[in-house]
């Protein structure tokens, strides 16, 4: 088998060497022009004047597009299901919805003469009163119809108040956490090139079947004029789901000037342009028996929203599913704050929710005097409690325990703030994750060619997932084909379509078509060569045949592949795979289907600073069968040091005055760097979940951010005795409660 | 190059902007351009040399993704202007190995997996390319426990510290500092 | 960025001359300048590029001290074996700031003159004093975290951000500047910022036209030497509060103490009040809270960067403590 070895990325040699060509590195298109997005000034009003003339005038300058000379694009239709498909129009009126927002679009010959320009675009404004602060407005909340996923807004089992106001422990706590933004490497960037009528737009997004409809939709032309070319993304998590300003002005401007136009958003226009993780306040109340038994648990969270495009995080959801308790409830609740739209960022709901109430169950384990660990495994249900329907495959408990041991967790300190090691107070923490796991409507090619080789085609996306090997170990498996015979082809539309990356079901989804194609081809092949007296298998049993090494064989009778593809289908044979959206898998229906993990850490808190630094971390994991164990760690410890990130620095500050983002760089905006992250280690236990899939495999790439924040959160209390409630944990928010005396 | 002149001097003529010639040796080749005195070293190798390799994650100096060795010292090259460079040896990724014949530190990070959707790859290497010359040097860093003693050990405190300039948002951070170590020692990661 | 003229210097006089134009700006490492020229924050119409001028080298003395060269990039000093073993402060400074890389850009004379990176200087949409003279001040009352205790007033509170400007001040170093006409001068350190007061914009005492030659550092003053940085995440990012501290303690007495802050001010911020509260006194933990306490006794909070004040204390405190443990020998 291939698959479940730790093959290399297939794509390693071209990344490494600089020669995977994102969006904005194609050429055969030729010199394109460049454009440069101008953003408002101001959080909320409207555009009074706008003067272009300076920057029309300005050299190089091609093209100058502000609301007054736009061309018509078609409407934001709630009516298509997913807003990722929807038409994304811009430059659409005067009105200034939030700050950074586009309003006016400059293409010159050069970068450097599109960005000169645009600092000569004036606009004036008639400000308005925006609503920027959401403290101030929290309490003005509405109810939402459903929340992302389409999950209900409120759940209640059994009688919460009863049961919380007959528990004999109660924790009734407010967690807050921040604006967050996916800040992915490689900035949103586009180059639309017009060919005749049709339009053939490099993008860097996640899914490619989402840009098509979109771009096709906003610009108002049929969708097979359209042609979306990803082959690589530079990160998307969540951010590139969709498409935003960059690819509609680009397009835009290349079917205007009958050029190739280019675009890249700048840094500082990511935390304006592509959607945030919306700021929440998060109310948990936990009730237990004194032996550490859940009666009782409410979840209720209220987040910001665009007023315009709704988002509503799932963040309550992740409760859900977790423990059992006969009392249960969760809400959601949305504040409408005039700032940019709320959006799927790494780990939607599972993220902050689990900050939230990982950090509770933290804080229950101390009020019982209850090792943590063991408080969890207290409260593993039998069925999942809001659902009443069996677990696919859950193995929390073995996680747990299993990270339990390896990390040394029995020697975690019994007392919060007693153990010091020099200038560091040192604590230990830990935490559960959980995450759904979705299925999406998914289709892959995979075709023979007459060489005996093999090409595996989706407009699925890679966005460093590891989607070019995983498709080429399970299609190298699929028809015993070696992997180097093996070649996988990704993120063009026109390919068969996919769900594309997101949600972590892009490796299942596309792994299981693919393997369900070659099942086809197989067939297909066996048929061939059963059916021909020329061929060795001729008349043989098709139940005995195996596909090895470039080969069928039945029995002590072989025929190499490429002779039966030459015989019978000279073009070469291809076969098709899919899978089904969720909602008509009855298997998602009839099982809770989850990934699960426990995550444990090490930290340091600087006795006189407050500085706290990660000092090691562990986390085991439970994802059904692994594809290639290589891509699944690092995908898992990525997603750690994105717990890392908000526990203890990511966090975007919105001025209430202006409805700007202050921390709108990497200077301001921190993300985790080399420094902070020591060893970090993920396990991953063997499995195999056949209801999620005949592969048995489930979704990765957003399980390591699940509940890691709130390990990290749970090791600080344990290291100062000081528990912060307010994400992320900056050393102002310690430093009143670390001990005096120096 | 006599072509991407041409083509630049007479687009000047025509869109008013003046432009300044440069020579730089860029992976070991001359290369001569007409340059807008704004254009930053990084887009002058990406946009005009069409070196994408080289790639802008931030444009200010906050990301690394831009790192270029010049004059062999690692350096941003989104905070330098190319005409600022005249004479100078150029280092790009793709300076330093292909998909068939790698580096020994594009082979450590491929055998590692220091990378995830490998966009701030190439300024991983070459910075740590950089950076493996300037603990051989002797150069301290925060890392080090006494900035005056002149030998550095190649611990992964020090690796880390000296990669801080070089973000990676899928936080491959375990695996770049193992292919690096590795590599440094010799072996493939 | 809008257009500028470019040239490049070949000796020092001609490039005093080209900046005298109007305009005219000198670009060395250019890490700062061009950063903040992309956001529109500087303007400049010509750069005059003095990054080859011979000034890169670092020179002995008479009586023991060193001349660094103003082109001398900030690895190359933090690398020196003389500034690491004479001024490990300095050295320490310099490698907790920034990156590897942008080290090997920066320059000596570039670090001095780097402007703050308070956000809302670096947000054209936002009010601020040092950008445009009069326009008001967004960070008083807004988003102040990273903002100054000391040195501040009612119309700037950015920080000044250097690292090595705060080693600098703790060991008194001199700036020598050459202008228009031939003419030479040098300035002490603690002479050559400005407090904002009422005309922010203007951060040093450098004339028109007046470029930084070099830095000159005197005799390493006695004592052990330190430099501590606080900041939220391990590396590359800007100080919250930094001190550079140079303790000599013999029996138990403290003789003679340099301290200064970062972070914490609008420009580095020599703690005097801090080193009059150590000279003569014992080497004790209380004394060091004596001298923290006198060090921030002005101190202003503006909201978000309240915690700076006693994180200044309680940095002092733990960093004067170790910089008075007994120099080890060898």
């Amino acid at each position: 088998m291939i698959t479940g070895r730790a093959l290399n990325r297939v794509d390693g040699p071209l990344k490494v060497t600089g020669r995977a060509t994102y969006a904005y590195e194609q050429w055969e298109a030729g010199r394109p022009l460049y454009g440069v997005v101008v953003g408002a000034t101001i959080g909320k009003g409207r555009i009074t004047r706008i003067e272009t003339a300076g920057a029309e005038r300005a050299p190089g300058v091609r093209m100058v597009l502000t609301h007054r000379n736009a061309p018509a694009q078609g409407p934001r239709d709630e009516s298509v299901q997913f807003e990722y498909w929807r038409a994304q129009p811009v430059l659409t009126g005067p009105d200034v919805r939030h700050h950074g927002e586009p309003v006016a679009f400059v293409v010159a010959t050069t970068f450097e003469q599109a960005r000169g320009a645009a600092g000569l675009v004036r606009v004036e404004y008639a400000e308005g009163r925006g609503r920027f602060d959401f403290a101030a407005h929290e309490a003005e909340a509405y109810v939402p119809e459903v929340v992302n996923a389409g999950l209900p807004a409120d759940t209640a089992v059994g009688d919460f108040a009863a049961g919380f106001a007959g528990a004999p422990v109660r924790i009734d706590r407010r967690y807050t956490t921040p604006y967050a933004f996916s800040m992915p490497m490689e900035p949103h960037a586009c180059l639309a090139e017009p060919r005749g009528e049709d339009l053939v737009v490099h993008v860097s997004c996640q899914i490619v079947d989402a840009a098509w409809a979109s771009v096709a939709a906003t610009l108002g032309i049929a969708p097979e004029r359209v042609h979306i070319v990803s082959p690589y993304v530079g990160g998307g998590f969540g951010s590139k789901l969709g498409v935003h300003a960059e690819t509609i002005l680009a397009a835009l401007a290349a079917r205007e000037l009958r050029r190739p136009v280019k675009v890249a958003l700048t840094r500082q226009q990511l935390f304006q342009l592509v959607g945030l993780r919306p700021t929440s306040s998060q109310r948990v109340r936990l009730g237990a028996g004194r032996d550490g038994r859940l009666a009782a648990i409410a979840h209720d969270v209220t987040m910001h929203t665009s007023p315009d495009v709704e988002y509503a995080e799932q963040t309550a959801a992740t409760s859900r599913s977790l423990y059992a308790a006969p009392h249960r409830a969760t809400s959601h609740r949305l504040t409408p704050l005039d700032l940019p739209r709320g959006a799927d960022v790494r780990a939607p709901g599972e993220a902050p929710g689990l900050l939230a109430v990982e950090s509770a169950m933290d804080e229950l384990a101390d009020a019982l005097g209850m090792d943590p660990v063991e408080l969890r495994i207290r409260n593993e249900p039998d069925v999942d409690p809001e659902r009443g329907v069996p677990y696919s495959d859950r193995h929390l408990v073995d996680c747990l325990r299993e990270g339990a041991r390896r990390f040394g967790w029995k020697h975690r300190p019994a007392t919060p703030a007693s153990v010091r090691e020099g200038r560091w107070l040192v604590g230990y923490g830990m935490s559960a994750a959980i995450r759904g796991h979705f299925q999406g409507p998914t289709a892959v090619r995979v075709r023979l060619e007459p060489d005996g080789t093999a090409v595996v085609r989706t407009d699925m996306t890679d966005l460093g997932t590891g989607t070019y090997t995983i498709l080429t170990q399970v299609a190298a498996d699929g028809l015993g084909l070696p992997p180097d015979r093996v070649r996988t082809e990704l993120g063009r539309s026109g390919y068969p379509r996919s769900w594309g990356s997101g949600g972590s079901w892009g490796a299942a989804n596309s792994a299981t078509a693919a393997d369900r194609a070659c099942a086809a081809l197989r067939g297909q092949l066996l048929d061939a060569a059963r059916s021909d007296p020329r061929s060795p298998l001729y008349g043989s049993a098709p139940a005995d045949a195996v596909f090895a090494d470039g080969r069928v064989r039945v029995g002590d009778a072989s025929e190499a592949l490429d002779e039966i593809v030459r015989r019978h289908h000279p073009e070469g044979l291809e076969a098709v795979g899919e899978t089904a959206f969720m909602g008509d898998d009855p298997n998602y229906a009839a099982y809770s289907i989850h990934t699960y993990g426990a995550h444990f850490a090490e930290v340091g808190v600087d006795a006189d600073t407050a500085e706290v630094r990660l000092r090691r971390m562990l986390g085991v994991f439970s994802v059904g069968r692994v594809l290639n164990p290589k891509t699944a760690r690092s995908q898992l410890i990525g997603g750690m040091i994105w717990g890392l990130g908000a526990a203890l620095e990511e966090e975007a500050v919105v001025d209430p005055r202006s409805g700007a983002f202050v921390t709108r760089d990497l200077a301001n905006y921190l993300i985790p760097v080399h420094a902070d992250v020591p060893d970090v280690e993920a396990v991953i236990l063997d499995g195999h979940d056949a209801r999620a899939n005949p592969l048995g495999a489930k979704g990765i790439g957003e399980l390591g951010i699940c509940g890691a924040g709130a390990a990290i959160a749970n090791a600080v209390y344990n290291a100062t005795g000081v528990r912060v409630r307010d994400f992320p944990i900056t050393l102002e928010k310690l430093l009143p409660g670390l001990p005096v005396d120096v | 190059m006599s072509d991407s002149v041409t083509r630049a001097v007479g687009r000047s003529r025509d869109e008013g902007d003046r432009l300044t010639t440069v020579t730089l040796h860029v992976n070991h080749q001359e290369r001569r351009l007409a340059v807008d005195p704004r254009t930053s070293l990084l887009d002058a190798l990406r946009e005009q040399l069409r070196l994408g390799g080289t790639k802008k994650g931030c444009d200010h100096g906050q990301c690394g993704a831009c790192t270029v060795l010049v004059n062999g010292r690692r350096v941003n090259s989104c905070l330098t202007l190319a005409v600022m460079h005249e004479g100078d040896d150029v280092v790009t990724i793709e300076g330093l190995g292909d998909p068939g014949d790698l580096h020994p530190l594009q082979a450590a990070f491929v055998e590692c997996d220091g990378f995830q959707c490998g966009y701030c790859t190439p300024g991983q290497i070459v910075s740590a390319v950089g950076m493996l010359g300037e603990v051989a040097a002797g150069w301290p860093s925060h890392a080090t426990a006494d900035v005056a003693d002149p030998r550095i050990a190649l611990t992964d405190e020090e690796i880390r510290e000296r990669m801080s300039g070089n973000l990676c948002r899928c936080a491959a951070y375990p695996n770049i500092v193992a292919a690096i170590r590795g590599a440094a020692a010799g072996g493939p990661g | 960025m809008r257009s500028f003229t470019y040239e490049r210097a070949v000796a020092a006089q001609a490039a005093v001359a080209a900046a005298a134009r109007d305009g005219a700006k000198f670009i060395s490492g250019g890490t700062n300048l061009l950063d903040l020229m992309k956001l529109g924050i500087e303007r400049p119409t010509h750069l005059v590029d003095i990054s080859r001028l011979p000034l890169r080298d670092i020179e002995e003395l008479p009586g023991g001290g060193l001349r660094i060269g103003a082109q001398a990039p900030n690895s190359d000093v933090a690398a020196d074996i003389r500034v690491r073993t004479r001024y490990p402060v300095l050295t320490q400074a310099l490698v907790s700031g920034a990156s590897g890389q942008l080290r090997n850009k920066a320059s000596t004379g570039g670090n001095l003159v780097q402007r703050t990176r308070c956000p809302y200087f670096y947000d054209t949409a936002a009010a601020c004093n040092k950008r445009e003279p009069g326009a008001g001040c967004a960070a008083i009352g807004g988003y102040n975290r990273t903002h100054a205790v000391l040195g501040a007033g009612s119309s700037c509170i950015a920080t000044h951000p250097s690292d090595m400007a705060v080693a600098l001040t703790a060991l008194e170093a001199e700036i020598e500047l050459l202008g228009p006409g031939a003419s030479v001068r040098r300035v002490g350190i603690a002479d050559f910022y400005r407090l904002p007061g009422d005309t922010p914009h203007i951060e040093t005492v450098l004339r028109p036209a007046e470029m930084i030659t070099s830095v000159l550092l005197p005799p390493p003053p006695p004592g052990r030497q330190l430099y501590r940085k606080v900041r939220d995440r391990a590396s590359y990012e800007f100080a919250l509060v930094s001190v550079a501290a140079v303790v000599s303690a013999g029996q138990g007495t403290i003789d003679s103490a340099r301290v200064a802050l970062g972070g914490v001010a609008t420009v580095p911020w020599r703690a005097v009040e801090a080193e009059a509260a150590l000279r003569g006194r014992p080497a004790t933990t209380a004394t060091y809270r004596a001298a923290a306490e006198a060090a921030m006794r002005d101190a202003v909070g503006q909201g978000h960067n309240d915690f700076k004040i006693e994180l200044a204390r309680r940095t002092l405190c733990r960093t004067l403590a170790q910089a008075a443990q007994p120099v080890r020998s060898g």
